[in-house]
């Protein structure tokens, strides 16, 4: 029963961080939502795999954090803000009610779908499926909202940590873990080379200006 | 000897090895032997065979085991092996000619090493994860350092990860239909998913946006690099499912969605190429109908698909591989290729505009060309099906060849009394002119690739039946 319940707390602190992630525009904050999420995460995944092999999944998830943080800590805040404010394109209307809507969208269909998805595929637990479907939908809504290359990355990683924790209660291998670990490292460390690049050659821009 | 040692890992420590390197030339040819040496190991040393020499008797054994799965080739994994790896040198030595092999060597080995392992492990539903990793690597090759990425490059990133989870998620609920085949809701669904990951990995109309974008944003001679490579082996990749899964390959409605698929990719990439006014966007529409045709062969009596998709491998490879390094070798002097800035370069750059040319009419099908016969192998198989779908593919190698008779004319538009002058380098002219030999080669004698094909229909046993 306590398990249920810190499993439905896993599945509200999703929620409260892809929501978040969707309204935030400040990037260590962004980042702290992700590490909340990767948390979450790890806890709905632990109810199919080893503690061991799910700490993976949370290490990995840190670290790729660390890797943004890394890349976007030495850009100051300014630098950083006149980027993202050349890079976003506004195609879509950009205010925090909108977007607290939008994800209160999602969350609904997320929570009236699952019971569903269960009958179909029984054995993977209602937590699990709300706490995985939900990071799928607002990594899905951050993409297409957005192609500024910090967010993108953002909503992949987000994206793929619902993915996983849904695939992890379908498929226990080692390897996968293994390989989906380097994918996320992966998608990070690309994230912060293409970050970067744009910081790089926003840069040089500004110096031909001069 | 091992040959998951031999072809994945060691051309991944080959190409972490390249990136140390400062040197053009080196780069170019350590990655082009390494190539050309895997690619003949490949072709003469029978897999899992002992071979005798002399009185040295050795055997490169088929896999290994990591984690519980394997990584296993068998003999009829050679040609196939020999295939990628000397396209792949073909590029590698031509990075040299335009000097991008710093650039395209060291992660062009690393990422045909991954797409190699993606066709060997098992299970081959890990494929999915190990293409992923390969589209991770190939982005510092599209968006070099200090150069602001495109919105090309961030839509190849994002379709190309969406896929992964599509396909793995597809592997597990296909093996509950196969458990419980009348299980009709979970069949659609397995079939949706599949679909879908596959439209992403395939570029399926209307994803492949990013692809004529790239080509505007990067250089063609590396983005010709990727529209070979992973279209490739996502084709064998998609094969392994078909042969896999009986009731993927004898569902009508399946086969019918992937010609209807392919269909589309070959109208709308042709009619599109027929009204570009950039030289790398055309070729990237024709690489979209060249995915087209792969679908097409997909839609095929089961018989005749292995055989029709395997002979449109080489000629891909080649066209794209010749067409690449021509657009790059002209590009020198001009950074866009749009029309306006090469207009008179067949004056200029004499060799390399034929070169563009040929690619372009190979890709349309042009008699004598190494994409005539694979197209008239394709064209006898859809007649036997509609010949509806067959008119319709004619449309879409009319618009491919209304964009090479304009891009002719752009070329040869040149003031009056504009001397000819070869620009190119010597290298560039021996492997343009090697490139436009191996065009024809194919064209005239396409038995020349038999060697490399006979052995692909083992592959896939079932769906070579």
């Amino acid at each position: 029963m306590l398990i249920s319940y810190l499993s439905w707390i896993a599945v509200f602190l999703i929620l409260a961080a892809s929501s978040g992630l969707l309204i935030s525009r400040n990037w260590r904050w962004s980042l702290a939502l992700l590490a909340v999420q990767y948390l979450g995460s790890f806890w709905l995944v632990t109810r199919h795999w080893p503690l061991g092999m799910a700490a993976v999944k949370l290490v990995t998830g840190w670290m790729a954090i660390a890797a943004l943080a890394m890349t976007l800590l030495p850009l100051s805040e300014d630098d950083a803000h006149r980027q993202k404010n050349q890079t976003e394109e506004q195609f879509l209307p950009q205010g925090i009610s909108f977007r607290l809507f939008i994800s209160g969208v999602t969350a609904l269909i997320v929570l009236a779908a699952s019971p569903r998805i269960e009958a179909v595929t029984p054995g993977l637990g209602l937590p699990v499926i709300a706490g995985s479907l939900l990071p799928i939908g607002m990594g899905l809504l951050l993409l297409g909202s957005t192609s500024d290359i910090f967010r993108v990355i953002l909503g992949l990683l987000t994206m793929l940590t619902g993915f996983e924790t849904l695939y992890a209660a379908v498929e226990g291998s080692a390897l996968v873990a293994g390989l989906l670990a380097i994918v996320d490292l992966g998608l990070a460390l690309v994230g912060a080379y293409l970050i970067g690049n744009s910081y790089d050659a926003a840069e040089s821009d500004n110096e031909e200006l001069v | 000897m091992n040959a998951p040692i031999i072809w994945v890992i060691l051309p991944i420590i080959i190409g972490a090895f390249l990136l140390l390197l400062q040197n053009e030339r080196s780069v170019a040819l350590i990655g082009g032997a390494s190539a050309s040496l895997l690619a003949l190991i490949a072709l003469i040393v029978p897999i899992d065979q002992a071979l005798l020499l002399g009185p040295i008797s050795f055997k490169i054994s088929a896999g290994i085991q990591f984690f519980g799965r394997s990584l296993k080739f068998d003999a009829a994994h050679g040609p196939l092996l020999a295939i990628l790896y000397s396209l792949s040198a073909l590029w590698f030595f031509g990075a040299e000619a335009v000097g991008m092999a710093r650039r395209l060597v060291p992660f062009g080995m690393m990422i045909i090493a991954l797409l190699v392992a993606s066709i060997a492990v098992e299970p081959f539903l890990y494929a999915a994860l190990l293409i992923e990793i390969a589209v991770l690597l190939s982005i510092p090759l599209l968006s070099p350092p200090n150069q602001k990425p495109g919105r090309g490059t961030v839509r190849f990133l994002i379709y190309q990860t969406m896929a992964m989870p599509f396909i793995l998620f597809s592997g597990w609920s296909l093996a509950g239909v196969e458990a419980s085949p009348g299980d009709l809701t979970m069949t659609v669904q397995s079939a949706i998913m599949l679909g879908l990951g596959f439209a992403f990995l395939l570029t399926v109309f209307p994803l492949y946006n990013w692809i004529p974008l790239l080509a505007e944003e990067t250089s063609p001679y590396i983005i010709s690099f990727m529209l070979w490579a992973l279209p490739t082996v996502t084709t064998l990749f998609y094969m392994g499912f078909l042969d896999h899964y009986a009731w993927l390959r004898t569902s009508s409605q399946l086969s019918l969605a992937v010609q209807i698929g392919g269909i589309i990719m070959v109208v709308t990439g042709g009619v599109w190429a027929a009204f570009q006014r950039h030289l790398g966007r055309i070729m990237s529409y024709a690489s979209i109908v060249e995915t087209g045709f792969t679908l097409l062969a997909f839609s095929l009596v089961p018989g005749k698909i292995v055989e029709v998709a395997a002979l449109l491998l080489i000629p891909r490879g080649l066209t794209l591989a010749l067409w690449g390094l021509a657009l790059s070798t002209i590009q020198k002097d001009s950074a866009p290729l749009r029309f306006s800035a090469v207009q008179g370069y067949a004056r200029i750059y004499p060799m390399a505009t034929v070169c563009i040319i040929l690619a372009n009419l190979s890709v349309a099908g042009f008699p004598l060309l190494a994409g005539f016969p694979p197209l008239i192998a394709l064209w006898e198989g859809l007649a036997d099906i509609s010949l509806t779908i067959s008119f319709w593919l004619l449309i879409g190698l009319f618009g491919l060849l209304i964009g090479a008779v304009r891009t002719l004319a752009v070329f040869v538009m040149a003031p009056e009394k504009t001397g000819w002058t070869w620009n190119e380098s010597r290298v560039q002219l021996i492997m343009l002119g090697c490139g436009a030999i191996g065009l024809f080669i194919l064209g005239v004698f396409p038995q020349v690739m038999q060697p490399f094909l006979s052995s692909l229909p083992r592959m896939f046993e079932r769906l070579g039946q």
